[in-house]
């Protein structure tokens, strides 16, 4: 009797032991992510930081009607059916698009995705009576939403988003623009700060935790309504560190497993512990925009010379090759590239050019930061793009400043800031931010991003009829004239494109990176 | 005593209304706004003014004092402008995260600069003493950030015993000073901002004694046959306000958090929040956080006079 209990004990024992064995093997897979933001991102829908807050709480909790197919490294990113499944222009009028709508979607806590909670969204942004309206996500968002006139339902399913004009790139315009749950916010009583602390969305991850300044924790929607994105990891860390060399630490250390933009001086050692370091060309232009309506740079021959005298590749060389040459503004994946004029390296040429502008020696002042998102590092790389410069004859006066001090300059304009150029890098991702605000005079500083005051009767001819060509093979023809045609004029100093390192443990493996600012974690699995 | 404690608490009034103005015009004065530092690149000049507006920074500058005086002196520290939370919370939680760890680095570097110093004053010129000399100007002359980021890569990344960065694991929902996997996230922070008080107070301690070892009654009282361990109490005893007063500095400073390691370690305390609200422009959280921290730091020197004066009833405090 006492053998028996104790052969039963003992096999309790060893049934507990392969139990627990066996729950060891099925142990919570959790991808922790170091990011290079000072604080965790907003995480109300309208997110702050950046396209790194866009990265990290946009698309992981929540979903626009319009997203980016972020699944291909081979080529760039495009728009694709999100919350909405298709969309077309009213063949009766031009200014109204019809937006047919997923059905059987819901948010996080259960609330239901239809017309009425997209008219809702809207009006968070757009309607300062209604109760769920937000000033910050109204400024955040307001480049989204400034062509939309009213959005109304047509049926349940269907939403119709009137414009002010024709605008064909209104796709591209709404896919940064998330839907929250309404259900959510009114249990709330309205209150964002406490949303913040319990956001709910239909993205593929579902908030769990947030630690101020400290970590921002998701899990797996696993009933996310594209069974093709449910995540393949549990839980998702968020965690803010901006200083480039504790990331590398925490990568080393184990604390971490995805490390955004390592330093290049950190890559060789991150190298060698074996962690994979994975670069993509994506559309993150580090360049100088110059201020066009006054001397030196109003003449072409002046913006001609800058960019025979920038040596791309010893650029490129200093950053371990963490950079692309840049020739343009946009990268050549991109459907509006086109066959742009190219100012490749010839100092000779570049002498000769300002000899002939009669600028010798060429002066002008530039503000740079110390430091920044999408800056790369900024104060090495303006000293070598100074002295690239001036071995052709200008005469650079870099003047550094914190980066809010130079958002300043740069929400200003340059009519306004006292500059000659600035070093601030842009993320040219589609054709409305990338060519139309770069370069119609309509949208020169404070209406836009257009900060040199760049102006050609022609280009803004094709803008304004690419915005009412509803065909896209025709409108990216008309894109790519512009780009063409700007590029042809030098209306900025091009140097580089970013690579966007990352650095991910050798456990990770699935990780497709996207020629995008935005990434899809999803597909991602962590070995234990 | 207590008059004098009520007078003392009187004055800091004036202090903290100096404080407050100063760093209100010095804000204003760098260029930058908080509303620009908010706004994504394509924001218009429209959607700027309507959040300056929301936040009063419409306003011309005395008034905009002025409101925010009127609300401080109701409970109200206003919202942070970059994260949109009430500012007591923030700063509430910041003070008490860096008080853990200046706390704890405050009495370990008392702690051991009072033996290492009394032992140096004992065997001055010596050997130990020469060490002990080497390791104070050391830890008055190392840079703390530079230390900080040295332990990072030998605990963390050689030595992988403790992690690099961050407060606490993410298994629990708050930071708990008694469970090791969130303890072993203050130690290195604790370790880096040990260092400067210890080098400090270690050179205050050991001259402080040294100079009391040199006076008449320690002659006589070894004389009278006292043992040397009775002599060197009364040794230190007599050091004491000097020490303390020391102490209380040094605990001043790093009740401000030191930016740099609080940074280095992304460790959420007054350091980093300052750090944040200076880069963010972000003036209700700034205003904030300097006016509790000056009001700590004089609470701390009036706290450290009047324990002088009970430790040495000499020092009148009337």
């Amino acid at each position: 009797m006492r053998l028996r209990t104790l052969t039963r004990l003992i096999g309790l024992a060893a049934l507990t032991f392969v139990g627990l064995g066996g729950m060891a093997a099925r142990a919570e897979s959790v991808l922790t992510v170091a990011m290079t933001a000072a604080d965790i991102p907003d995480d109300t829908g309208a997110p702050d930081q950046g396209y790194e807050g866009y990265r990290f709480v946009g698309y992981t909790l929540y979903d626009s009607l319009v997203e980016w197919d972020l699944s291909h490294s081979d080529k760039v990113a495009e728009i694709t059916p999100g919350l909405a499944t298709d969309w077309a222009v009213d063949p009766k009028n031009n200014t109204r698009w019809i937006l047919h709508l997923r059905k059987g979607v819901k948010f996080h806590d259960g609330c239901p995705f239809n017309a009425d909670t997209v008219t809702w969204n809207f009006a968070r942004v757009m309607d300062p009576k209604a109760p769920q309206f937000n000033a910050r996500h109204a400024a955040f968002q307001g480049a989204a939403i400034i062509n939309i006139a009213s959005v109304d339902k047509v049926d349940d399913d269907t939403v119709a988003i009137n414009t002010k004009g024709p605008d064909s790139l209104l796709p591209y315009d709404i896919a940064e623009f998330f839907m929250i749950s309404p259900c959510r916010l009114k249990a709330d009583g309205y209150d964002y700060t406490k949303f913040m602390n319990n956001p709910s969305g239909t993205g593929p991850y579902k908030f769990t935790s947030l630690v101020p300044h400290q970590r921002l924790e998701l899990v797996a929607n696993k009933d996310y309504w594209n069974p093709k994105r449910v995540p393949k990891q549990d839980r998702l860390v968020l965690l803010p560190m901006p200083e480039a060399s504790t990331r590398a630490a925490a990568l080393l250390s184990g604390q971490v497993n995805f490390v955004e933009a390592p330093s290049p001086d950190t890559i060789p050692q991150l190298k060698a512990a074996g962690m994979q370091i994975i670069t993509v060309p994506y559309p993150h232009n580090w360049d100088y925009q110059v201020r066009l309506d006054e001397k030196p740079f109003s003449d072409i021959r002046v913006r001609q010379a800058a960019n025979y005298a920038i040596n791309r590749d010893e650029i490129v060389e200093f950053l371990q090759g963490i950079a692309t040459p840049a020739y343009e503004r946009l990268i050549s994946t991109q459907p509006w590239y086109g066959n742009p004029t190219k100012y490749e390296y010839n100092p000779d040429k570049a002498k000769e050019l300002l000899k002939e502008a009669g600028c010798v020696p060429c002066e002008f002042k530039v503000a740079i930061s110390t430091s920044g998102s999408g800056q790369m590092q900024p104060l090495p790389m303006n000293e070598l793009v100074k002295e690239q410069l001036e071995a052709v004859g200008f005469k650079v006066d870099l003047v550094p400043m914190d980066w809010n001090a130079l958002i300043g300059v740069w929400l200003g304009g340059a009519k306004k800031s006292g500059f000659d150029a600035m070093n601030f890098s842009l993320a040219p991702i589609d054709p409305v931010q990338g060519i139309l605000k770069m370069n119609m005079t309509k949208y020169q500083s404070p209406n836009g991003s257009n900060w040199g005051n760049y102006s050609n009767p022609q280009v803004d001819e094709w803008g304004n009829e690419a915005l009412a060509e509803f065909d896209p093979v025709k409108r990216n023809a008309l894109l790519t004239k512009i780009n063409e045609q700007s590029t042809k004029d030098a209306g900025e100093i091009f140097i580089v494109h970013d690579l966007n390192p990352r650095a991910l443990s050798p456990k990770l493996h699935g990780f497709v990176q996207a020629q995008s600012w935005f990434q899809d974690l999803t597909p991602i699995t962590v070995e234990p | 005593m207590w008059l004098y404690a009520l007078r003392r608490l009187l004055m800091t009034i004036p202090i903290l209304i100096g404080v407050t103005i100063i760093c209100f015009i010095l804000i204003k004065i760098a260029p930058g706004d908080p509303i620009k530092a908010l706004l994504p690149p394509g924001a218009t000049e429209a959607d700027a003014a309507r959040l300056r507006a929301m936040y009063g920074l419409d306003q011309p500058l005395p008034l905009q004092y002025l409101i925010w005086l009127g609300h401080v002196l109701t409970g109200n520290l206003g919202m942070a402008i970059s994260t949109n939370r009430p500012v007591l919370s923030e700063v509430t939680r910041a003070f008490g995260n860096t008080i853990a760890i200046a706390f704890i680095a405050v009495c370990l570097s008392f702690v051991l600069s009072l033996v290492m110093g009394v032992i140096a004053a004992y065997r001055m010129g010596g050997l130990v003493d020469r060490i002990v000399t080497a390791l104070a100007v050391f830890g008055i002359s190392v840079p703390t950030f530079w230390l900080a980021v040295v332990f990072v890569i030998i605990f963390a990344v050689n030595l992988r015993m403790l992690p690099a960065t961050g407060m606490g694991d993410s298994d629990s929902g708050s930071f708990n000073y008694f469970r090791w996997d969130d303890f072993k996230f203050a130690l290195l922070p604790i370790l880096a901002l040990t260092l400067t008080p210890l080098g400090i107070m270690m050179r205050t301690t050991r001259s402080a004694v040294a100079e009391i070892l040199n006076q008449d009654f320690i002659q006589t009282i070894r004389a009278k046959g006292m043992s040397e361990f009775q002599v060197t109490v009364h040794a230190v005893r007599n050091a004491m306000p000097q020490i303390v007063a020391m102490l209380g500095l040094q605990l001043g400073y790093l009740v401000g958090g030191s930016v740099l390691v609080e940074t280095v370690f992304s460790w959420p305390g007054t350091g980093y929040l300052l750090n944040m609200a200076i880069m963010a422009r972000d003036l209700p959280l700034l205003q904030g956080t300097i006016l509790v921290l000056a009001l700590a730091f004089v609470m701390l020197n009036l706290v450290v006079d009047l324990l002088q004066s009970l430790i040495d009833p000499r020092i009148k405090r009337s």
